[in-house]
């Protein structure tokens, strides 16, 4: 913990006079926030916070791939956010295969096609997300490092192409499922039950996710390669599959995050998730990239931070604060939050 | 005269010098071919060129970031928007709606100067204190100052007039100019000579003095104790710092020659179009300008050139003309019934066609990396470090992964 700690401190670029800027900077906008948000009343405060931890839980979802898969090879997956994309799209054409009709199924009748819906999209976008490693990632492992960054954006631009292609660049609509009523939460605050739904969806999915890379043999594999590749194959780990399984589980929680997001907001179009996933990755990278409750928790902060900006300040500037925060955060503190797991090579 | 032979013949053997005299050349002959082909109303064409010299510039200046220095800019498109902006501030009635109150109108040469100016100087800002950073790093603050610029340009309310932009820019003027048969008129000697849409060759010729200039500019760079320098830093950079570079500085100056040649073009765009907004300038610019680079060889300006040309023909003449093509095709095939959408979801084969150019694009992109990652022109320098690479892949894969 201390030697990662000092790693950390060494690794921050600038000096302690610039550093000292980057304080001055933070310290501002949280009193300019305090101001608004004592102005603002607690009701407001809460429904704000509520809105902004169940973007975040879905922003910490997609967040997870993109930190899994640098933290194992060190490279900016930008086809992530699309996968993301991708999975509201399966989920869609699935829904009316598993019976599921907008305004007529609800209830308990929901939960096992939900459950279904669920398994079936997240294999199918993990095995899309499979398939882009094995073709576009693989065979440029020992290329120069822009190679493989560079036919990232490429198999972004095809997904978004194919999925413009299959439904067109409009706006689409997701169907309408999960219960509209508020949850009191005593005092006049009250929290939707869709964002509670959206928050517990998404904390199981985390916890599993910890709970298989902390526990079991695979994931230990997952760790022991993105600490050395070479020592990790030298022990017997088949370093191919468990890079597969890394790209199938960070895509397998796209999809369950993309059909979070078509529940939550109703509406998604093909070309969403190449922003999204940037917010996704500002959240990863806010967290300390390649560190997976690092990017939990960035991406929670991420998501307050997006509607307390978009419930006390300007909606227009929200994204250029999120996009600041990015270079902030790099230039500031490289390491984000809790500090990079992987060594720096 | 033996002297003349041995330079054209050592030149043969050279692919850059080849593709120069054939770029040269086919820029010279462009206008005239066209108007020749379409009976003098190629004007159009001549424009759409023009505009590609823009991506050209940009693909020039970007081969310096990413080429030269391997440093990987993924919102190049904010300098270019920069320059655009700084130009249509300074060559429009804009400043005089601001609180400011005073409109200024510096000439287009000048002007053209003070965006190239003004974007190496946000270059050089964003680089002072994210340059130290890693790669890809470096990729991503980029990235963010890529997404961060023309939405600030957007909200920036009556400074850069919003949504709607900032238009009636001013549009460069020369004390004169020759007309002739290549623009469809007699010769004359035209003083004062406004260059307006309706004589686009001027802008074409303007496009190609500048892109002259520019790549002279660059080339000397390339082959000065800089450029050996960004080579230097590219492949090793500790390397390069224990033999007395100082990496920051050259890396600082690659990324604002870049981010100069960005501001250079943007002005330009401003000028033609006269007229900018904040929805020219996304990350899709950036990825275009930097696939152009890939596509044409990283390292190598001829190649960079080259790649320009041949992806700005794709995206901005073969796939915008492909659905029209299409359907043209389906109807002499006597299969109408693939222009009609019907109520499966099927939008009409020009629809199918015109909504898969990301498609394309993508697969360009991916295809290139896989099949001839040194590109269609490659640096020679940079050809041999490929080759060095994988065989050094086959023998110790430890060293490459570092």
């Amino acid at each position: 913990m201390v030697q990662r700690l000092r790693a950390s401190v060494i690794a921050a670029p600038t000096g302690s006079v610039i550093n000292l800027v980057g304080l001055a900077i933070v310290a501002v906008a949280l009193v300019a926030t305090v101001q608004r948000v004592y102005e603002g009343g607690a009701t407001y405060f809460f429904q704000t916070i509520g809105f902004g931890l169940a973007e975040g839980a879905i922003f910490a979802l997609v967040a997870l791939g993109y930190t899994m898969v640098y933290g194992i090879i060190e490279l900016i997956n930008f086809a992530h956010g699309d996968v993301f994309t991708l999975g509201a799209f399966f989920s869609v054409a699935l829904l009316p295969v598993l019976g599921v009709v907008e305004g007529q199924t609800s209830g308990a009748a929901l939960i096992l096609p939900l459950l279904i819906l669920f398994i079936v999209t997240m294999l199918l976008c993990a095995l899309v997300n499979v398939a882009i490693e094995r073709v576009a990632y693989r065979p440029l492992r020992h290329a120069p490092r822009l190679a493989p960054l560079i036919t990232a954006i490429g198999m972004s631009a095809f997904l978004e192409g194919a999925m413009n292609v299959w439904r067109g660049p409009f706006n689409l609509h997701y169907p309408d499922l999960l219960p509209e009523f508020q949850i009191p939460l005593g005092g006049g605050v009250t929290i939707a039950a869709k964002a509670v739904m959206v928050i517990v969806i998404a904390v199981v999915l985390m916890v599993a996710l910890t709970l298989f890379v902390n526990r079991s043999k695979l994931g230990k594999a997952m760790r022991a390669t993105a600490q050395d590749r070479d020592a990790a194959q030298l022990m017997g780990i088949d370093i191919n599959r468990t890079i597969s399984a890394t790209f199938f589980i960070g895509a397998a929680l796209a999809g369950a995050a993309g059909i979070i997001y078509g529940l939550y907001y109703n509406s998604f179009s093909a070309f969403d998730g190449f922003t999204y996933g940037l917010y996704a990755f500002t959240a990863a990278v806010f967290g300390g990239i390649g560190n997976i409750p690092g990017a939990a928790l960035g991406g929670l902060l991420i998501g307050v931070i997006y509607s307390i900006s978009d419930g006390y300040f300007s909606v227009a500037w929200t994204q250029v604060l999120v996009f600041g925060i990015l270079i902030f955060v790099l230039v500031f503190r490289p390491t984000g939050l809790l500090g990079m797991r992987v060594p720096e090579k | 005269m033996t002297r003349a032979r041995d330079f054209v013949r050592s030149n043969l053997r050279n692919p850059n010098a080849i593709a120069y005299f054939l770029m040269a050349v086919g820029a010279l002959l462009f206008p005239a071919i066209v108007q020749f082909a379409t009976g003098g109303s190629g004007d159009y064409l001549v424009g759409l060129a023009a505009d590609g010299g823009i991506y050209m510039l940009m693909a020039i200046g970007l081969n310096v970031v990413v080429g030269f220095a391997g440093l990987l800019d993924l919102g190049y498109a904010a300098f270019f928007a920069i320059g655009s902006y700084t130009y249509a501030l300074v060559a429009s009635n804009h400043l005089g709606v601001t609180p400011l109150g005073h409109s200024l109108h510096v000439p287009f040469w000048i002007a053209l100067f003070i965006g190239m100016l003004v974007a190496a100087s946000a270059g050089a800002l964003l680089g002072a204190p994210t340059l130290r950073l890693r790669g890809d790093y470096l990729a991503i603050v980029t990235l963010g100052f890529g997404e961060i610029v023309p939405r600030v340009f957007r909200n920036a309310g009556i400074w850069t007039g919003g949504v709607p932009g900032i238009s009636a820019l001013d549009v460069p003027t020369l004390p004169g100019w020759f007309q002739g048969p290549w623009v469809g008129q007699d010769f004359a000697w035209v003083p004062d000579f406004r260059f307006t849409s309706a004589n686009l060759t001027a802008y074409y010729v303007l496009m190609i003095v500048l892109i002259t200039f520019v790549v002279i500019l660059v080339n000397n760079l390339y082959n000065s104790r800089l450029g050996r320098a960004w080579m230097a830093v590219r492949e090793d950079e500790t390397a390069a710092a224990a033999n007395g570079v100082n990496t920051v500085s050259i890396k600082l100056l690659a990324f604002s020659i870049g981010a100069a040649t960005s501001g250079f073009a943007g002005a330009f765009y401003g000028a033609k179009l006269s007229y900018v907004s904040s929805e020219n300038f996304g990350f899709i610019v950036s990825v275009t300008v930097l696939a152009m680079v890939v596509l044409g060889g990283m390292g190598n300006i001829p190649g960079a050139m080259l790649g320009a040309i041949v992806l700005y023909f794709i995206l901005f003449w073969l796939l915008p003309n492909a659905p029209a093509q299409m359907q043209q095709l389906a109807s002499s095939l006597g299969l109408d019934w693939l222009n009609q959408s019907n109520p499966n979801g099927w939008p009409g084969i020009a629809e199918v066609v015109s909504r898969s150019k990301y498609v394309i694009f993508g697969l360009i992109l991916v295809g290139i990396m896989l099949l001839r990652p040194q590109g269609l022109l490659p640096s020679q320098i940079r050809k041999q470090e490929l080759k060095h690479a994988e065989h050094e892949a086959l023998a110790a894969p430890r060293q490459l992964q570092a």
